[in-house]
């Protein structure tokens, strides 16, 4: 802990809590567990919630009751809340900037330039919602009297791991919802300070509760859990390091997850990758 | 006074069937080690000796097809690798007959069924796959996209050379080559297909097929040489499979069970009905991962619609696969007879009621009369478990919503049906059911067009379609 100022200040600064974001809710982690997140300089910013494994089930449970209702909301509407969180994070540019900057000892510029730069994410993602269909759905010219087409449906709560920055983690979950599937989202370290700032930003979006659920604290321990989880369908594990991604797929070959990892730029194939094809038959006739 | 059907029996003189058989490498047949017999499931009559792959054979078989990726195929113009599909196609449609009668002996499954929906879907998807093979740069997965290199396949015994063209076809459009392996029961028609590529002059190493069991298999998915995986089978195979390539860079599409819910909502046409539900679950004798194996059925119509299916039961000739009036052959292997028999014991014992038609079977080969069970709970194993056999397991339902939960209530995705004649409610539940591939108002239709594959613990990934391109595709630019 850096020392803090004996003498009284003309006004005392109100410092936020970090929690963690559960079903629309700012709960601390059930283990009441922290840990401090230092600047470079080892100036303490903040102390996060670590989650735990309770923390992990809990978040899955609300993102599964979350998740049919926000796959059947139309298109045009998940569409119009995912531009939402883009018009709510606008407002907050400066804040998250400062404390990306903060906790990551990148300059403000930089900081800024990361938040703009997630803003235009959530506006390009916002526009995939309406038309996933058309990119990845299909009428197929069946040889017998049969209407046969084939749309790309949500696969229904995905874990996401991203890497320890909150541009990596809005790239994790932007397109993992924006299909209609639901999001357990474990940050690590750093990360969480934006990350939970960014909550807020939902929480005001008209996101349903349960959507988006984040949890900060450690990979290493809460990566395994997800990878094992029997009712989380896919799990993105772009921010788990190569030697650490053989374990989590074997965990996740219980239930036949779909475990991916993404490098690069964002792609509509970041969107399929969570998404199942669900083949329609129908007889034509009189 | 009954009407009699006479034998109608296709003749087997058009197949000639070599006492033994090696694999074929690198263009070549070559000798194997050891060899284990391949039997007619409908007499045991033993057909001929396969050669049991061991990993020098894998290991050969992947340095010729790595030969081969990168000395000629992958240097070949789309166009032309389209035209020597196209070729395939041609030959495989050309001796169609032969292939559907080995294909009946090997396997089992009638003759009406290989002659009519199992050898014109090979050729079909060969031919639909060679048009695919110049124009890549329209499948959705940006400009030039890349092939894998050598792919690794890994095909089950209930639909042979359908498996084989599914896995095939596109890894050879898309450039890729193959080592793949056909089911230990049912080799032969694979060793055929080995003769189609030499007729048809694929340049050594493109196919190469190494028979074998299990260890075969697990030889080729371990092999470092191999880029990617298409499995079809078991999901308990498919899940080692999935932990056996964790730690590597292998790409993997996997084609695994089901439990397929039919739902019959009381407004449906009841007669046709009935014969989707007599298609869903004794197609192929049951041994279909996209089988309608769950019949959930509207209360107010249940009696009625059970009579019915009694009714047309009675009437499914069972016995010599290669008659032409045959609709239910044998059960293809001892060993899937006793799975069978024994989940059938397990439903009895769960306190299901079983009913079966009266008919008579043979003393010599391995059969199973069309059964159904009445009185099963959610709870009950063979509403759980993957039978891969004639046996429907049957539920009732009140509401439309309690109807999709229980179709839904498995780990499996693969397939569901809906029987209705209101087109909302059709389209309501496709919409709810939670499967890949959903049949309304019919049911177990394929085609190379159509996209297939599960969703959940049925697998990754699909076949078929656009979207079966991209199983063996790196996205381009």
């Amino acid at each position: 802990m850096a020392t803090t100022p004996k003498k009284p200040v003309a006004r005392l600064e109100v410092k936020k809590t970090y929690k963690l974001y559960i079903n629309g809710a700012f709960p601390r982690s059930e283990s009441g567990r922290v840990y401090e997140v230092l600047t470079s300089k080892g100036v303490s910013v903040a102390n996060p919630s670590l989650a735990s494994r309770k923390d992990l089930r809990d978040a899955v449970v609300a993102a599964r009751a979350a998740q049919s209702g926000w796959a059947k909301a139309t298109a045009y509407n998940r569409g119009q809340i995912l531009y939402r969180i883009a018009e709510m994070l606008e407002g907050r540019a400066d804040q998250i900037a400062n404390e990306i900057s903060l906790a990551t000892g990148v300059t403000s510029k930089k900081a800024h330039d990361e938040v703009l730069t997630a803003i235009d994410r959530w506006v390009w993602y916002a526009g995939w919602s309406d038309k996933l269909s058309a990119a990845f759905g299909a009428t197929n010219p069946v040889s017998g009297p049969y209407y046969n087409f084939t749309i790309p449906e949500p696969q229904g709560v995905i874990a996401v791991a991203p890497a320890e920055s909150f541009l990596a983690f809005i790239d994790a979950i932007a397109p993992a919802i924006v299909s209609g599937n639901t999001v357990v989202a474990l940050v690590p370290g750093s990360a969480a300070i934006a990350a939970m700032t960014f909550a807020e930003v939902l929480a005001t979006s008209d996101l349903p509760a349960g959507v988006i659920n984040i949890l900060t604290g450690s990979h290493d321990e809460l990566a395994p859990w997800a990878a094992s989880h029997m009712d989380i369908d896919g799990f993105d594990i772009s921010g788990i390091t190569k030697k650490k991604r053989a374990d989590l797929k074997v965990a996740g070959a219980e239930n036949l997850k779909r475990i991916h990892h993404f490098e690069g730029t964002p792609s509509p194939t970041r969107i399929y990758a969570f998404m199942e094809a669900k083949t329609v038959w129908h007889p034509i006739g009189v | 006074m009954t009407f009699e059907y006479a034998p109608a029996p296709e003749s087997r003189s058009i197949v000639d069937i070599k006492a033994k058989y090696g694999h074929f490498i690198d263009g070549k047949f070559v000798t194997g080690k050891n060899h284990f017999p391949t039997i007619n499931p409908a007499t045991e009559e033993v057909l001929s000796q396969i050669a049991l792959g061991g990993a020098s054979d894998v290991d050969k078989a992947v340095a010729a097809a790595q030969k081969a990726y990168t000395k000629t195929w992958s240097k070949l113009s789309g166009k032309e690798r389209g035209k020597y599909l196209y070729r395939i196609a041609r030959i495989l449609q050309e001796r169609a007959r032969e292939f559907a009668v080995l294909e009946t002996l090997d396997n089992g499954k009638p003759i009406r069924e290989t002659r009519d929906i199992d050898i014109p879907l090979v050729a079909a998807h060969f031919f639909y796959h060679a048009g695919w093979a110049d124009k890549l740069d329209y499948a959705g997965l940006g400009k030039s996209p890349q092939p894998h290199g050598v792919a690794g396949q890994i095909i089950p015994w209930n639909f042979p050379l359908l498996m084989l063209a599914w896995k095939i076809a596109p890894a050879l459009a898309t450039g890729n080559t193959v080592v793949l392996k056909p089911a230990e029961t049912t080799s032969l028609t694979a060793l055929l297909f080995a003769q189609v590529c030499q007729e048809a002059e694929l340049p050594d190493g493109v196919v190469n097929i190494v028979t074998g069991d299990g260890t075969t298999g697990s030889a080729i998915v371990n092999h470092p040489g191999i880029h990617k995986i298409a499995f079809t089978g078991s999901t308990e195979v498919g899940k080692r499979i999935a932990r056996a390539i964790a730690g590597t860079e292998k790409k993997a599409t996997l084609e695994l069970g089901g439990k397929g819910a039919n739902v019959v909502f009381d407004d449906a046409p009841i007669d046709e009905a009935v014969e989707g539900i007599v298609n869903g679950i004794f197609f192929n004798q049951g041994h279909v991962c996209c089988a309608g194996s769950r019949l959930i059925l509207q209360e107010g119509i249940a009696d009625e619609f059970i009579e019915k299916l009694k009714v047309r039961m009675a009437k499914i000739r069972i016995g010599d696969p290669l008659d032409k009036n045959t609709d239910l052959g044998a059960i293809n292997s001892r060993e899937q007879l006793l799975k069978i028999q024994e989940l059938a014991g397990v439903g009895d014992l769960e306190g299901a009621q079983r009913w079966s038609p009266a008919c008579t079977l043979s003393d010599k080969g391995f059969w199973f009369a069309p059964t159904i069970f009445t009185g099963v709970t959610q709870a009950h194993r063979i509403a759980r478990e993957e039978i891969f056999g004639p046996v429907l397991s049957i539920l009732t339902f009140r509401t439309p919503q309690e109807a999709i939960e229980k179709a839904n209530n498995t780990p499996f995705g693969l397939s569901a049906g809906v029987w209705s004649e209101k087109g909302s409610r059709i389209l309501w539940a496709t919409q709810q059911l939670r499967a890949g591939v959903v049949w309304a108002n019919t049911f177990n239709k394929f085609d190379s067009a159509s996209p297939f594959g599960g969703y959940k613990e049925s697998g990754w990934g699909r076949e078929g379609g656009k979207h079966g391109l991209s199983a063996y595709l790196k996205e381009g630019k």
